[in-house]
């Protein structure tokens, strides 16, 4: 041992550190620097192109010709996001709709998280593989699952005719209450898991101190639990309502043609109509949109990983 | 110690919940054996529908190109995030250390659309300046994958190492290990098992993901999601759903052995000695 030690001279073994923190640091920064940065750069220039019938199919934005570079930068994109009332509608129509399902994904999500923390420990583990293991599944698979429940002559359309309680189907495939029903089914797993994380953490001699000065179970809840637990209902919240604003699978599969979300929007404007330009714009705009709750998640995260740091 | 239980109202929420969950996975289940095509009647039990999910040539191939796909993306992913996970808990003073782990947790949040749109558009614009990818298929679907993916194996694997204990390092380091065997001999048994969890995770990831592998795909690269996809939206088809009952056996299988693992690992770690 000493013998190895003496044959390594300490500047060379601080140069060995040295050189691997940097492979450490450089090869995945070179990655996400070409594979995630440098993409969301093109996205923002090809929004300020317009659209021609080419390969690919937008106008370049640097031009050189005759010694001379020109920069075409056009802002008609927006401008037209702008004027035309159906983005507007789409993109109100994502946050109604991703709102509602964040909502109730909490309704249903927290005493589910609630009534797991407070489990007794072997079965948490059960719970918590029960909860995770839909998501392991196909969540294509998932959401189809409701087309053949929801459908005119689905399961529940069957089941309420037999029970009497209806004479014709009801319509509730191809609606907006199917969207947000396959979101909060598809996400509720998103909402349980921080909070759970969150709410298992809790000091329990907090609650029993309440419970010691007479505070009742309900008012400790409110004034003890519920404050204490906000981090992972804001992360959970994040997680249901950022992919959730984005959707395409579920508005396409179970909404219908009235149904107006943004991710399905840029889906058909860039395999429908091939206007890659107009797609781009799309995506920033929706991209500034969800910026605050991006932030918001994003600061928590790294709060998280700094904690016991 | 007093014993806090649930109140009545949020264990029947769980019961419920639970229910909800299950329930339309256990109607696919059922459905699969349904001798009709429609889901209204019940014909009678068959697994002719399994018959001919095996017998569907472009179903099986979907499969095995998926299959490879997560593969591959995920053992990147599992490098590429482990070394994140390295300069987040570790080198806490190194410049660009913020950027890294911003750019590292953005895709976990980022809607699928976007992060599919944008490296579509890096793909074409690679092809028109360097001539590669000349057409998009298997690899431009692993690097998309890989990226996603590397996100959550990032996050999982950082937790653990949090909890690794430093001083088992130095003492190797101090003993005259260089940086790569310490790591191999101490520090990879220690987090074993997170990147078995982070490399499971991605694979299941790459798997499910539709959207960003339609963007970045080309003609020759179907993955199973788009198979899937492309004939649900034609309405209920009895082929997927028995497709869908292998996947969730598959997955419960998966899951009990890995509940029956850790309750093992638990009743070891309580056991008196």
């Amino acid at each position: 041992m000493t013998k190895k030690l003496l044959a390594t001279p300490f500047a060379e073994r601080v140069r060995a550190v040295v050189f691997h923190r940097r492979v450490v640091f450089g090869v995945p920064f070179a990655w996400l620097l070409l594979f995630f940065l440098l993409p969301f750069a093109l996205v923002l220039k090809i929004s300020l192109t317009s659209a021609v019938m080419a390969i690919p199919p937008y106008e370049p934005v640097f031009r050189w010709v005759e010694n001379t570079l020109s920069v075409v930068v056009n802002f008609g994109n927006y401008l037209f996001l702008a004027s035309d009332s159906l983005y507007i509608a789409a993109y109100w129509g994502s946050v109604k709709t991703a709102f509602l399902a964040t909502l109730f994904c909490l309704l249903i999500g927290y005493p589910m998280a609630y009534a797991m923390a407070r489990a007794p420990k072997h079965w948490q583990l059960v719970f918590l593989l029960m909860v995770m293991l839909p998501s392991w599944t196909s969540f294509l698979i998932r959401v189809y699952a409701w087309m053949g429940i929801l459908g005119n002559q689905g399961l529940l359309n069957t089941f309420l005719m037999w029970l009497g309680l209806i004479d014709a189907p009801l319509k509730m495939l191809n609606t907006n209450f199917a969207v947000i029903l396959g979101i909060v089914y598809a996400y509720l797993p998103f909402m349980i898991l921080p909070i759970y994380t969150n709410l298992v953490k809790l000091d329990v001699r907090l609650l029993e101190a309440a419970s010691d000065l007479g505070c009742r179970s309900l008012t400790t809840f409110w004034a003890i639990t519920l404050p204490l637990s906000k981090a992972g209902i804001l992360a959970g919240s994040m997680l249901v309502f950022i992919p959730a604003v984005g959707e395409f699978v579920i508005p396409e599969l179970l909404g219908g043609p009235d149904t107006l979300m943004i991710g399905k929007v840029l889906w058909e404007e860039f395999f429908n109509n091939r206007d890659w330009p107009v797609a781009s714009s799309l995506a920033i705009v929706m991209l500034a949109l969800l910026l605050i709750p991006i932030v918001l998640f994003h600061r928590f995260q790294a709060r998280e990983m700094e904690k016991n740091g | 110690m007093v014993k806090l239980k649930a109140p009545g109202f949020s264990k029947s929420m769980l019961l419920l919940g639970m229910l909800f969950l299950y329930l339309p996975m256990v109607v696919l289940i059922v459905y699969s054996f349904n001798s009709s095509r429609l889901v209204s009647v019940w014909a009678g039990f068959s697994t002719k529908w399994y018959g001919a999910l095996f017998a569907n040539e472009q179903i099986l191939s979907a499969v095995w190109m998926s299959l490879r796909i997560a593969f591959y993306s995920a053992s990147m992913a599992v490098c590429l995030g482990t070394l994140c996970a390295f300069v987040i808990t570790r080198f806490k003073k190194m410049r660009g250390r913020t950027l890294l782990s911003s750019m590292i947790t953005a895709p976990l949040v980022m809607p699928e659309v976007i992060t599919g749109l944008s490296l579509l558009l890096l793909f074409v614009q690679m092809a028109q300046l360097i001539g590669w990818p000349v057409d998009r298929g298997m690899a431009t679907i692993w690097i998309a994958h890989t990226t996603f993916c590397s996100a959550y194996v990032a996050v999982v694997v950082s937790a653990r190492l949090r909890e690794v204990d430093l001083s088992i390092e130095e003492a190797a380091m101090d003993l005259g290990c260089t940086p790569l065997k310490t790591f191999f001999v101490i520090t990879l048994p220690v987090i074993a098992p997170a990147l078995v969890s982070g490399w499971l995770l991605a694979f299941t990831l790459s798997l499910d993901d539709l959207v960003i592998a339609s963007f970045v795909s080309g003609p020759g690269a179907t993955t199973l999601p788009m198979v899937v996809f492309s004939s649900v939206r034609m309405g209920v088809s009895p082929e997927i759903n028995a497709l869908a009952t292998l996947i969730i056996a598959a997955v419960s299988v998966i899951a009990f052995m890995a509940w029956f693992w850790m309750r093992r690992a638990e009743k070891r770690r309580l056991r008196p000695r």
